[in-house]
């Protein structure tokens, strides 16, 4: 692409915006950028509590459950699959801001209507996951005694290994880090709010489409400012996944 | 320079009529969504790249050391590669005045001292707990009973 500008143009001699941005569309990035900041602090906190543990869980260990395989240990299953929905649906978003490009109405009902389910998908993703990790239980010396417990802001059953106790045939862990569950949740949960908050935007920006509010406007630009903020969610996510499923 | 005088045929002032009177002057569109397909198939490729080292040092019990820290270095390198396609690519970033993509790029350097920074302090606080720390009560792991055994 290529803007269609003479060859030593100056931009910044005024009656005219010098980043060849529009307000809205400069703001939008503005808004990300200091929002790179909020996720970058608390990733960053998390890495400065991590490190200073001595043990902290393994992620192949705690991510290893799937709907509807029982007790099967498939570890980051669940969490490429929710990772692979995002990414199309950054493609789709892409696609239905290529048509708007072109002015094709339909063609942006079409992509929006895509990448609104994919966003329904990931939240519902990991609805499930945050149930599986709360409702789990796992057996924990606690006290003296075995007890099973789940993963939540208080307690964390990921552990190290009790060497030599089982209970039903699964090892006996020590609990661990508490800190885990408080990042955990509130990342992702910040991450999902943002989701939850970026559908509520492609739903408003489909029915202002179907409306024809953009065709009477002369532009889908509402669609481009959404769709960056879209694209920075799943920007976002790769960096969640980074922190607490891969490392 | 010979393209000069076709850029000045299609120069075209855009302003946004019903909303303000900025002037912008419009980006052409893509011919095709070849580039955004593209860019799908290397997003996949590296996530698989992730996630075949991620699940590496779990199958061969890599539980420490050098290789373990290449392996980690290594994920970070293809998460950036990513972030890099997602903003370059899909928010267009690559596609904006140099002067605007300085504007939303320089201040990231800030993320350099934030993360040296923060986990420097990780570290020291873990020097300290060796220090001064007493393991908590709940903590103690009892001599495992012979009756406890399964």
């Amino acid at each position: 692409m290529s803007t269609h500008v003479p060859a030593g143009f100056k931009w910044w001699s005024g009656g005219k915006s010098p980043y060849n941005v529009s307000y809205g569309k400069l703001m939008m990035w503005l808004f990300l950028l200091s929002d790179t900041f909020t996720f970058g602090a608390f990733l960053i906190s998390y890495g400065t509590v991590r490190v200073s543990h001595d043990y902290w869980p393994d992620p192949n260990y705690v991510f290893n459950a799937f709907p509807f395989m029982g007790h099967a240990n498939l570890p980051l299953a669940f969490v490429s699959l929710m990772t692979f929905i995002l990414i199309m649906s950054s493609v789709t978003m892409v696609l239905a801001v290529h048509e708007g490009h072109k002015r094709n109405k339909y063609g942006v009902q079409k992509w929006l209507g895509w990448t609104i389910l994919g966003g329904v998908l990931f939240l519902s993703c990991q609805a499930w996951e945050w149930t599986h990790m709360i409702t789990g239980s796992s057996p924990v010396l606690l006290d003296g005694q075995v007890q099973y417990i789940g993963s939540t802001i208080t307690m964390n059953p990921y552990g190290p290994v009790v060497q030599g106790l089982t209970d039903h045939g699964h090892a006996v862990t020590q609990t661990g880090p508490v800190a885990f569950g408080g990042f955990f949740f509130g990342i992702t949960g910040f991450h999902g709010f943002h989701v939850f908050s970026g559908v509520l935007l492609l739903v408003l920006a489909l029915v202002w489409t179907r409306m024809g509010r953009f065709e009477k406007v002369g532009h889908y630009e509402m669609v481009e400012k959404i769709g960056l903020y879209w694209h920075f969610v799943d920007l976002v996510w790769v960096f969640v996944f980074l922190c607490f499923y891969l490392i | 320079m010979s393209h000069q005088d076709q850029h000045t045929e299609h120069a075209a002032v855009h302003s946004h009529a019903f909303e303000s009177t900025e002037i912008t002057y419009e980006h052409e569109p893509a011919k095709n969504t070849k580039k955004i397909w593209k860019t799908f198939w290397i997003l996949l490729g590296l996530t698989i790249a992730e996630l075949s080292l991620g699940l590496s040092h779990y199958a061969f019990h890599i539980e420490g050391g050098f290789l373990l820290l290449f392996i980690k270095g290594a994920m970070i390198i293809l998460s950036l590669m990513k972030a890099v396609y997602i903003v370059m690519t899909f928010m267009h970033l690559g596609d904006e005045l140099r002067s605007f993509r300085l504007t939303i790029l320089i201040p990231l350097l800030l993320f350099i001292w934030f993360i040296a920074a923060f986990l420097w302090d990780g570290v020291a606080y873990k020097d300290l707990r060796h220090k001064f720390d007493r393991i908590a009560p709940t903590e103690q792991v009892r001599p495992v009973q012979p009756e406890n055994l399964n």
